[in-house]
C-alpha cells in the first residue's frame, strides 16, 4: 500500500510481500507515475504487471493499493477509505501533514487496520481503542515529546 | 524545513540539511555518552522520518534494536517500527530481533504481544518463520488469549505460511482454528477467514469442515437487519469485508455435497442478488461499493461452481445491468466479470445478448483500462455466429486504439480470424488489413500464421496472391505487407499471371519498387522471392539476373544478402529447367501444430487468461486442418561439400569466394542439389533402437553392416556440443566418392532465420582405404529447443556398386541439459510452479527392460538431469532436475519416474516452461527403461 503525494512525494509505504530496496523504489516510481497520470474521472482500477491496482484521490494524496488477480476491487476501495475514516477521527479532520508529521501513527493504525496484507479489525471502535489505550499508555509513562515536527528539523 | 520540502522548491537544500542532521546522529549513536532510552527514540525516530523522506539510511539498526528491550511501550513501539519499515527479511540483525519478540510474546502483556505479532507479520522472513511458526498456533487457540491478540496471531501464522508454508505445522490447531468461524467477536472470524482461506488452498482435505461453518456465518450475516452487527456493519451494508472473506473461502471448494448445506448457500446467493435490486439504503458511494463488493464475489462464487444455470443467468442480467450504469468502476467490474461468465456454457449465450453495448463501450469509453475490459470481453464472448461483427468492430478499433493495447488486439483478431473462418478469403482480408491498420503491432508469428493457412489452401491461393497484389499497389504500405506478399507471390504469383495486370513482369516491380525501403531481413525474403519468379516465370528471368547482378546486391555490406544474391545468380545461371523446378518447388503444407499466435497470447497475458484454451483445440481440430507454424518447422541442414553432388560437382564457381564457407541457407541448396541427383536412403534397419541407445550415453557403435562401421564420440556443455564420428572400412577395397552428410531432419526450410540447430561439419577425405578408419567432426549448436534429431546420409561406391545408407544422428535435445541440484522445497515449489496442463506431460508404459533401480538412476543421470535424493516422499520413485541450455533460452525441467513393479510400469511426468520440451524430453526418455 502506498499514500503519496499530487506532486509524486511519497508519504507511507506498507509491503506485504518481501522484495528488495531497488525494487520498492522502481515498483514506486511507476505506481506514482501510472497513477498520477491518470485523469478524475477515470476508474479506479487499473491493471499492472500481474497485479490489479485500486487508488483513490482524498484531497492532495492517492491513497494506492497493489492487490492480486483474485481478490475484489471494490471492498479494497472501501478497505482505503475505512482507513481514511480512522485516520479522520484519530486526527480529527486529518490531512497531509498529520500523515507527515504523525507518521508514526499512522503505521500504527494501520497495523492494527490491516495485518499481512489483509484485514485484521473491521470495526473503527475496536481499532480506534486499541491507539487509544497505546496513547494512554504512552501519557502514563509521563513523557513530554509533542509533536515530532519542532523537535526533528 | 518540511514545509520547503513539500512544496519541493529546493532541493540542494533539502539535502543539505538531512545530511546535517545525519551526520549529528551518527556522532550522537557513536558518541562516549550513553544515550538514554528517550534520546535513542527520538534519533531513530528522525531517521525513520528521513527514510519516509525518500532518502537512504544505512545506519541506526542497532539502537533501534535496542530499543525492543526497553519496558517503555513507546520506545519499544518505535524500536518495532522502524524495524518494520527498514529491516529486510534477511537481516544479520533478525537474531537480535527474535530475541526481543520471543521475550514480549511470552511477557502475557496484550500490548506488548500485539506489537510483537505485528512485527513478524510485517518482516515475516524465514528466520522468523523458524523461530516462532510453532509458537503462534499456541497463541492462537489457547482459551485464555485476548481477541486482538487472536485476530494478530492469526494473520501472522497467515504471513509465515505464506513465506514458509513447510515451517508451519498442521496439527491438531487446524480443527479449532476452523471453529473460530463461529466465534462472537466478528473480528477474530475476519481474521481467521483470512488464515482458513490460505491454508485450504493448500491443503483442501484438512479444512473441509469449514465450508459448512463458512455457509452458516454468510447466512447469518446476509438475513440480518442492518444494524444488527453495530460496528461491523458499515454504510448500511452488515460486515461486507467478513462477507468477501467468507465467499473467497468457498470458493476453494466445490458446491457443498450436503443437499442441505447447499440448499442454504443457494439462499444465502439469492438474497445478495436479490438485495442487489432493492432500492439503497443510502446516496453514499461507501454504501453501493461494500454491498457491490459482496455481489461481485457472490457472483464469482457462482462462477465458480458453474453448476446453477439459475444463477448464472441471474448473475449475468445483473451485470448486463452494471455494463451501463453511470459509475465507471461498475461498468470496468461488470466488463471483467462477464469474461469469466462467457466460458461457462450455462451463461454464453445469455453474454452474448449484450454484445451491443460493449461495442458501444468500446466506442465511447474514455477510460483506456475501461475499454481494455471490453476489447476481453468481446474476444471472449465471440463464437462462430458473431465472429464477423466482433472482428469487424475490433479492427475498427484498432485505427484508434490507444498504443498500449494495440498489439494484443493485433493478436486477438488474428486469433478470432483463423478460429471462426468459414471462409478463407475473409481470413486473408482481416490479416491483411491487420497489417494494414497496425503493421508495426503485427508480430511475426501473425504474418507467418497467415502464411502457413494460405500455404496449407489450395482454395484460398488464387484470392491471397490477387488481394496481396493489389494491397501492395498501395503507395505507402507496411514492411510487413511486403514480406507476406513476397512469400505469397513468390509461390502462387503464376495463380494471377494470366491477367495482364499482374502479368509477371509486373508483380516483379512491384515487388521491387519496395525493395530498397526494407530491412535487411525483408531483403532477404525478397531475394528468395525473385528466385522463385526465375522457376515460376521463365520470361523474366533476365531482368531478375540483371537486377542480382548489380552492384548494390552482388557487393552488398550484408553478408546473408550479398551471399544469397551470389548464389541465386548461379542457381539461375547453371541449374537446367527440371531442376530448377525440383528445387523452387512449392513449398510443402505445413504440418499441423498448435498456432503459435496463441502461445503468444498466453505468454503475454499469462497462463490462464486465455479462457478458451481447450475449445480452441477442439475446434481446430475439427476446422483448421490448414495450422502450421513456420518458426518452427527450421532446422537447416548442413552438408559437407563433395565432388560428387553438390554445386560444385555440376561446376558451379566456388561459393565461399566473398562469403564465409555455406553453413546453413546456403547449403541447403546444396542438400537439395543431391537430394535430385540421388536420393537420401531411408533409414537403415534397427538404427531406431541404436539411436535409442545414445539417448542416454555419449560414445559408441552407432551402426555396423559387413562393409561399414560408424563408431561415435561426442561431449556436450551447455548450448554446445561437438561429436567425432568414425567411419571404419571393414573390406580390404578401397571406398570411392566417400560422401557423409549430416541432413537436419527433413524440414529443409526456405528462410535461414529459423533454424533451431546449428551443425558444422569438416569434409572427409573422398577415399577411405581397406581397413581405415576416417574420422569427422561435427561442431554443434543449439540455437532453440527442436524435436527431430539429424539424419547422417553416407554414400560411396564398394567395388562396382553404389551405396547409399542413412542413420539418425543421436544428436537430442536432452543432450544440452545441465544438472540442477535442489531441495526438497525448492523441487515442490517449483513442480507447482509448472502446474499448466500444458507444460505437463505424462507417459505410462510397460517396462522393456528389468526393472532395476540402479540402472534406472544411472539412465536418468546419463539423459543429463540431475538425480535428486530425498525429494520423492517414496523412496522408490526418481526425481530429477535440470536446465536445457540453448541459444535463445534457458528451460527448466523436472522429471518424476514413479515404477510400479507389480505391473512392471513406470508412470513418467515431465513439467517444463515449454510443451513441445515436455513432450519431447517425455518421449525420449521412455524409450529407456
Amino acid at each position: 500500500m502506498l499514500l503519496f503525494s499530487r506532486q509524486g512525494k511519497l508519504r507511507l509505504q506498507k509491503w506485504y510481500v518481501p522484495l528488495s530496496d531497488k525494487e520498492k523504489k522502481k515498483i514506486t516510481r511507476e505506481l506514482v507515475q501510472t497513477v498520477l497520470a491518470r485523469k478524475p474521472k477515470m476508474c479506479s482500477f487499473l491493471e499492472w504487471r500481474d497485479l490489479k491496482i485500486v487508488y483513490k484521490r482524498y484531497a492532495s494524496l492517492y491513497f494506492c493499493c497493489a492487490i492480486e488477480d483474485q481478490d475484489n476491487e471494490l471492498i479494497t476501495l472501501e478497505i482505503i477509505h475505512r482507513y481514511v475514516e480512522l485516520l479522520d477521527k484519530y486526527f480529527g479532520s486529518v490531512c497531509e501533514l498529520d500523515i507527515i508529521f504523525n507518521f508514526e501513527k499512522a503505521y500504527f493504525i494501520l497495523d492494527e487496520f490491516l495485518l499481512g496484507g489483509e484485514v485484521q479489525e473491521t470495526s473503527k471502535k475496536n481499532v480506534l481503542k486499541a491507539i487509544e489505550q497505546a496513547d494512554l499508555l504512552q501519557e502514563s509513562q509521563n513523557e513530554d515529546w509533542g509533536g515530532l515536527s519542532e523537535d526533528i528539523l | 524545513m518540511c514545509v520547503l520540502l513539500i512544496s519541493g522548491k529546493s532541493k540542494e537544500a533539502e539535502i543539505k540539511r538531512i545530511n546535517k542532521e545525519l551526520a549529528n546522529i551518527r556522532s550522537k549513536f557513536k558518541g562516549d555518552k550513553a544515550l538514554d532510552g528517550y534520546s535513542k527514540k527520538k534519533y531513530v525516530c528522525k531517521l525513520l522520518f528521513i527514510f519516509l523522506l525518500g532518502h537512504d539510511i544505512d545506519f541506526g539498526h542497532m539502537e533501534a534494536v535496542n530499543l525492543l528491550s526497553s519496558n517503555r511501550y513507546t520506545e519499544k513501539q518505535i524500536g518495532y517500527l522502524f524495524i518494520s519499515v527498514l529491516v529486510n527479511s534477511n537481516s544479520e540483525l533478525i537474531r537480535l530481533i527474535n530475541n526481543a519478540i520471543k521475550n514480549d510474546l511470552a511477557s502475557r502483556n496484550p500490548t506488548f504481544m500485539g506489537l510483537a505479532l505485528h512485527c513478524i507479520a510485517n518482516v515475516g522472513s524465514r528466520e522468523m518463520a523458524e523461530a516462532f511458526a510453532g509458537e503462534i498456533p499456541k497463541i492462537l487457540v489457547a482459551g485464555d488469549t485476548m481477541d486482538s491478540v487472536k485476530q494478530s496471531a492469526a494473520l501472522c501464522l497467515l504471513r509465515l505460511y505464506r513465506t514458509s508454508p513447510d515451517l508451519v505445522p498442521m496439527g491438531d490447531w487446524t480443527s479449532r482454528v476452523v471453529h473460530l468461524l463461529n466465534d462472537q467477536h466478528l473480528g477474530v472470524v475476519t481474521a481467521a477467514t483470512s488464515l482458513i482461506t490460505t491454508l485450504a488452498q493448500k491443503n483442501p482435505e484438512e479444512f473441509k469442515t469449514s465450508v459448512s461453518l463458512a455457509v452458516s456465518r454468510l447466512s447469518r450475516i446476509v438475513t440480518s437487519a442492518s444494524t444488527d452487527l453495530q460496528d461491523y456493519t458499515y454504510y448500511f451494508v452488515p460486515a461486507p469485508w467478513l462477507s468477501v472473506k467468507l465467499l473467497r473461502l468457498l470458493q476453494c471448494y466445490p458446491p457443498p455435497e450436503d443437499p442441505a448445506v447447499r440448499g442454504r448457500l443457494t439462499e444465502c446467493l439469492e438474497t445478495i442478488l436479490n438485495k442487489a435490486q432493492e432500492p439503497p439504503k443510502s446516496k453514499k458511494v461507501q454504501h453501493s461499493n461494500a454491498k457491490n463488493a459482496v455481489l461481485f464475489e457472490a457472483i464469482s462464487l457462482i462462477i465458480h461452481h458453474d453448476s446453477e444455470p439459475n444463477l448464472l443467468v441471474r448473475a449475468c442480467n445483473q451485470l448486463g445491468q452494471f455494463l451501463q450504469h453511470r459509475e465507471t468502476n461498475l461498468r470496468y467490474l461488470a466488463l471483467e466479470s462477464m469474461c469469466t461468465l462467457a466460458s461457462s456454457e450455462f451463461s454464453h449465450e445469455a453474454v452474448k445478448t449484450h454484445i451491443e453495448t460493449v461495442i458501444n463501450a468500446l466506442k465511447t469509453e474514455r477510460d483506456v483500462s475501461v475499454r481494455q475490459r471490453a476489447v476481453d470481453l468481446l474476444y471472449a464472448m465471440c463464437d462462430r455466429s458473431n465472429a464477423q461483427q466482433i472482428v469487424a468492430e475490433m479492427l475498427n478499433y484498432l485505427e484508434t486504439a490507444d498504443y498500449s493495447i494495440r498489439e494484443e488486439i493485433v493478436l486477438k483478431v488474428a486469433i478470432l480470424a483463423e478460429k471462426y473462418a468459414v471462409d478463407y478469403t475473409w481470413y486473408v482480408d482481416t490479416i491483411l488489413n491487420l497489417i494494414r491498420i497496425a503493421g508495426d503491432y503485427v508480430s511475426e508469428e501473425v504474418w507467418y500464421r497467415v502464411i502457413q493457412i494460405v500455404i496449407n489452401r489450395d482454395d484460398v491461393q488464387g484470392y491471397a496472391a490477387k488481394t496481396v497484389f493489389e494491397a501492395l499497389q498501395a503507395p505507402a504500405c507496411h514492411e510487413n505487407l511486403v514480406k507476406v506478399g513476397g512469400y505469397i507471390l513468390g509461390e502462387f504469383g503464376n495463380l494471377i499471371a494470366g491477367d495482364p495486370r499482374s502479368s509477371p513482369l509486373i508483380q516483379f516491380n512491384l515487388l521491387h519498387s519496395k525493395f530498397h525501403l526494407c530491412s535487411v531481413p525483408t531483403r532477404a525474403l525478397l531475394l528468395s522471392t525473385y528466385i522463385k519468379f526465375v522457376n515460376l516465370f521463365p520470361e523474366i528471368k533476365t531482368t531478375i539476373q540483371d537486377v542480382l547482378r548489380s552492384d548494390s546486391q552482388l557487393k552488398n555490406a550484408d553478408v546473408e544478402l550479398q551471399q544469397r544474391a551470389v548464389e541465386y545468380l548461379r542457381l539461375s545461371t547453371i541449374a537446367s529447367t527440371d531442376i530448377l523446378a525440383t528445387v523452387l518447388e512449392e513449398m510443402p503444407p505445413f504440418p499441423e501444430r498448435e498456432s503459435s499466435i496463441l502461445a503468444k497470447l498466453k505468454k503475454k497475458k499469462g497462463p490462464g487468461t486465455v479462457t478458451d484454451l481447450e475449445e480452441i483445440k477442439k475446434e481446430r481440430s475439427s476446422d483448421m486442418n490448414g495450422s502450421a507454424e513456420p518458426t518452427s518447422v527450421n532446422a537447416s541442414a548442413v552438408s559437407t561439400p563433395s565432388p560428387s553432388a553438390d554445386l560444385l560437382g555440376l561446376g558451379a564457381a566456388p561459393l565461399t569466394n566473398s562469403a564465409p564457407p555455406p553453413s546453413s541457407s546456403g547449403s541447403l541448396l546444396v542438400d537439395v542439389f543431391s537430394d535430385s541427383a540421388s536420393a537420401v536412403a531411408p533409414l537403415a534397419p534397427g538404427s531406431d533402437d541404436n539411436f535409442a541407445r545414445f539417448v542416454c550415453k555419449n560414445n559408441g557403435v552407432l551402426f555396423e553392416n559387413q562393409l561399414l562401421q560408424i563408431g561415435l564420440k561426442s561431449e556436450f556443455r551447455q548450448n554446445l556440443g561437438r561429436m567425432f564420428i568414425f567411419y571404419g572400412n571393414k573390406t580390404s577395397t578401397q571406398f570411392l566418392n566417400f560422401t557423409p552428410t549430416v541432413i537436419c531432419s527433413d524440414d529443409l526450410h526456405f528462410l535461414k532465420q529459423f533454424l533451431c540447430l546449428n551443425l558444422q561439419t569438416k569434409p572427409v577425405d573422398p577415399t577411405v582405404d581397406g581397413g581405415a578408419q576416417v574420422q569427422q567432426v561435427v561442431n554443434i549448436e543449439c540455437v532453440s529447443d527442436f524435436m527431430e534429431a539429424p539424419i547422417l546420409n553416407i554414400q560411396f561406391r564398394y567395388g562396382g556398386t553404389f551405396q547409399n545408407l542413412s542413420v539418425k544422428l543421436p544428436i537430442t535435445l536432452n543432450k544440452f541439459f545441465q544438472p540442477t541440484e535442489m531441495s526438497s522445497q525448492d523441487f515442490f515449489q517449483r513442480w507447482k510452479q509448472l502446474s499448466n496442463p500444458k507444460q505437463e506431460v505424462q507417459n505410462i508404459f510397460k517396462a522393456k527392460h528389468p526393472m532395476d533401480a540402479e540402472i534406472t538412476k544411472a539412465k536418468i543421470i546419463g539423459f543429463g538431469s540431475a538425480l535428486l535424493e530425498e525429494v520423492d516422499p517414496n523412496p522408490a520413485n526418481f526425481v530429477g532436475a535440470g536446465i536445457i541450455h540453448t541459444k535463445t533460452t534457458q528451460i527448466g525441467c523436472l522429471l518424476r519416474l514413479e515404477p510400479n513393479l507389480q505391473a512392471q510400469m513406470y508412470r513418467l511426468t515431465l513439467r517444463t516452461s515449454k510443451e513441445a520440451v515436455s513432450q519431447r524430453l517425455c518421449e525420449l526418455l521412455s524409450e529407456q527403461f
